[in-house]
């Protein structure tokens, strides 16, 4: 964990308002577990003032330009243009210097290697399902529910199918896969899988419909939330949520950089019908 | 490879307020660095000049509702609300992990009324490991109609003279810039036995989300800190200077060295750093190298032969 002063290799728009960039990260490799994010900083001179909150894509190699010569480790982030912090990082090269401070946070508790795997993304939301993928496949049949508004909103989903995830894409307007909510799809599959383990990222709304459904299907349920971050490190308490078991009187709150972004579902309070959170659409 | 004005030795960044010797001028804004084990992970503790805690109270705090935060030119808002684990839980759980390091800590504290401000005091006079005390007296006071302790002349000097009289610590006094003449509170302050001033707290705020029409902040109004209070802060610190004896801690958008070399000309002893450390955890560590290399450029031996030299 420390700050890391270090280059953009390649910044691709993938689709419409969805951007993909690999950074140069040594040491993540190692120190990275699937679900944990970095604080970004896209440039040294202002604005933005802030770093911002990027769930990590997954990790990778470069091969060695020549022999002799250590492969390169990266990490790559997708972020939706939504705000004038990633309006800037659009605008980012090959070589333009950023800063990491990561990997951060508690991710997915991958859990036991037999069951049933279901993920279930919404959007920008599907970024951190992806490390966590490369993970379970070794162990675990993992089915991926991806849905959207639009087809733009799909993304990278054939990079799970050749993982060997089994994907199923739902967009609300019927433009690509099944026409309606993912939940849908989540419920049918439940149906089918009653021992599955469930995964989630993506819009509150998303979630909150995902928990009703794992609740009533009785299966475990871990869902990766964002939310608006100033330091990352659980020093400036801005990405709280209220914790199980919160009231008025007797507060719990919880930390979404640290004790997140990955929480079980059990250890939120979903009684107050919805989790204050800012959507900040990974990152703004 | 040193020009004329070059220093050739180590110069001196030691500084001392109230007694207590600081290794150099720059410590955290209370806050902004959590109970310091937040940033043990990023930061060499033993390098600060001292650490802040987050501000305490008799009884633990939730907090307010989320967004608490928002970012907004060259700065941010923040209405926390002072979520924080209370003076008890602090000095079983968060102390002894500052308590490995030789820099020493600061304790912000506030209350809801006067005489919470004197228990915290009184439960921390005589905690070993803690060097001073820092109180925040921008919070309402609850028992007469919520008028900011802070903005009241009258109230301050009697919170104040209240605490002096519950701890033997030295008792460093932060102060809230959203007044009409700092330098009354200031003398205020002094008069009721504070040993220090530190200022300035955030200065309050309130941004709007122009599509849903709500505040951009759950609680409405929120504290502005970052660069864009900076000048005001160097403003306010001179004018404090100017109308007190004791010593003073410079604090508002201080994050490179250059910015608290402002608040150390104009006379501060010390400075904090708040919202910087959010943008980089390494930026105090690079704020006092800075302040070495500008002595060691400008050929000044001791940093305390800066300090107060305002030409003007």
């Amino acid at each position: 964990m420390k700050n890391l002063k270090t280059i953009v290799l390649s910044n691709q728009e993938i689709s419409p308002g969805y951007f993909r960039m690999k950074i140069l990260a040594p040491g993540y490799s190692n120190a990275s577990h699937p679900g944990q994010f970095v604080m970004f900083r896209v440039q040294r001179s202002l604005p933005p003032l802030l770093r911002r909150p990027f769930g990590i894509f997954r990790v990778g190699f470069m091969p060695a330009d020549c022999d002799n010569m250590a492969a390169k480790e990266f990490i790559e982030i997708i972020y939706k243009v939504v705000g004038s912090g990633t309006e800037i990082m659009q605008g980012l090269h090959q070589g333009d210097p950023v800063e990491l401070l990561g990997p951060l946070g508690t991710g997915f508790d991958c859990g036991d290697a037999a069951g049933e795997k279901i993920l279930v993304g919404g959007g920008i939301g599907l970024v951190p399902l992806y490390s966590l993928a490369e993970q379970l496949v070794q162990t675990s049949r993992v089915r991926l529910l991806m849905g959207g508004r639009t087809r733009d909103d799909i993304i990278t989903v054939t990079e799970f199918e050749r993982l060997g995830v089994e994907t199923y894409v739902s967009t609300e307007d019927g433009s690509l896969g099944e026409e309606g909510l993912v939940t849908r799809v989540l419920e049918r599959k439940l149906d089918k899988y009653p021992d599955a383990s469930v995964f989630a990222c993506g819009p509150m709304p998303m979630i909150e419909a995902v928990q009703k459904i794992c609740l009533r299907y009785e299966v475990p349920l871990q869902v990766s939330l964002e939310a608006l971050m100033a330091c990352g490190v659980g020093a400036c308490l801005s990405c709280v949520v209220k914790g199980e078991g919160h009231s008025e009187s007797e507060p719990h709150y919880l930390c979404t950089c640290t004790s997140g972004p990955v929480f079980a579902a059990e250890k939120l309070d979903w009684t107050h019908s919805e989790i204050k959170m800012v959507k900040n659409g990974g990152g703004k | 490879m040193i020009d004329s004005k070059g220093l050739d030795q180590q110069p001196e960044l030691a500084v001392e307020i109230a007694g207590i010797k600081l290794k150099n001028p720059v410590m955290p804004a209370s806050g902004t660095f959590g109970y310091g084990q937040e940033y043990a992970p990023y930061v060499d503790l033993n390098q600060l000049g001292a650490v802040v805690t987050k501000g305490l109270s008799l009884n633990p705090k939730a907090g307010n509702n989320t967004p608490r935060t928002c970012e907004t030119v060259s700065g941010m808002l923040n209405a926390i609300g002072l979520q924080n684990v209370g003076v008890d839980a602090f000095i079983h759980d968060k102390l002894p992990f500052l308590q490995q390091f030789d820099s020493p800590v600061i304790v912000n504290f506030f209350g809801n009324t006067q005489e919470e401000y004197g228990e915290v005091a009184a439960r921390l006079n005589d905690v070993p490991g803690v060097a001073a005390l820092e109180m925040n007296i921008s919070c309402p006071n609850v028992k007469h109609g919520g008028i900011i302790f802070g903005t009241d002349p009258e109230a301050a000097f009697s919170v104040i003279s209240l605490v002096r009289k519950r701890t033997n610590k030295p008792l460093i006094v932060k102060l809230t810039p959203n007044v009409t003449d700092i330098q009354i509170l200031a003398r205020a302050a002094e008069d009721a036995g504070a040993d220090v001033l530190s200022l300035i707290n955030t200065l309050t705020g309130m941004a709007v989300d122009v599509k849903t029409r709500k505040p951009r902040l759950a609680n409405t109004i929120g504290g502005l800190s970052g660069p864009a209070i900076r000048p005001i802060a160097v403003r306010l610190v001179h004018q404090v200077v100017q109308a007190v004896q004791i010593p003073v801690i410079g604090i508002g958008g201080i994050s490179r060295a250059m910015d608290a070399l402002e608040f150390l000309i104009v006379g501060a002893k010390a400075v904090q750093v708040g919202t910087a450390n959010f943008v980089d955890p390494n930026a105090m560590t690079t704020i006092i190298a800075g302040l070495e290399e500008f002595c060691r450029e400008e050929g000044i031996a001791d940093i305390n032969d800066l300090i107060g030299t305002l030409a003007v």
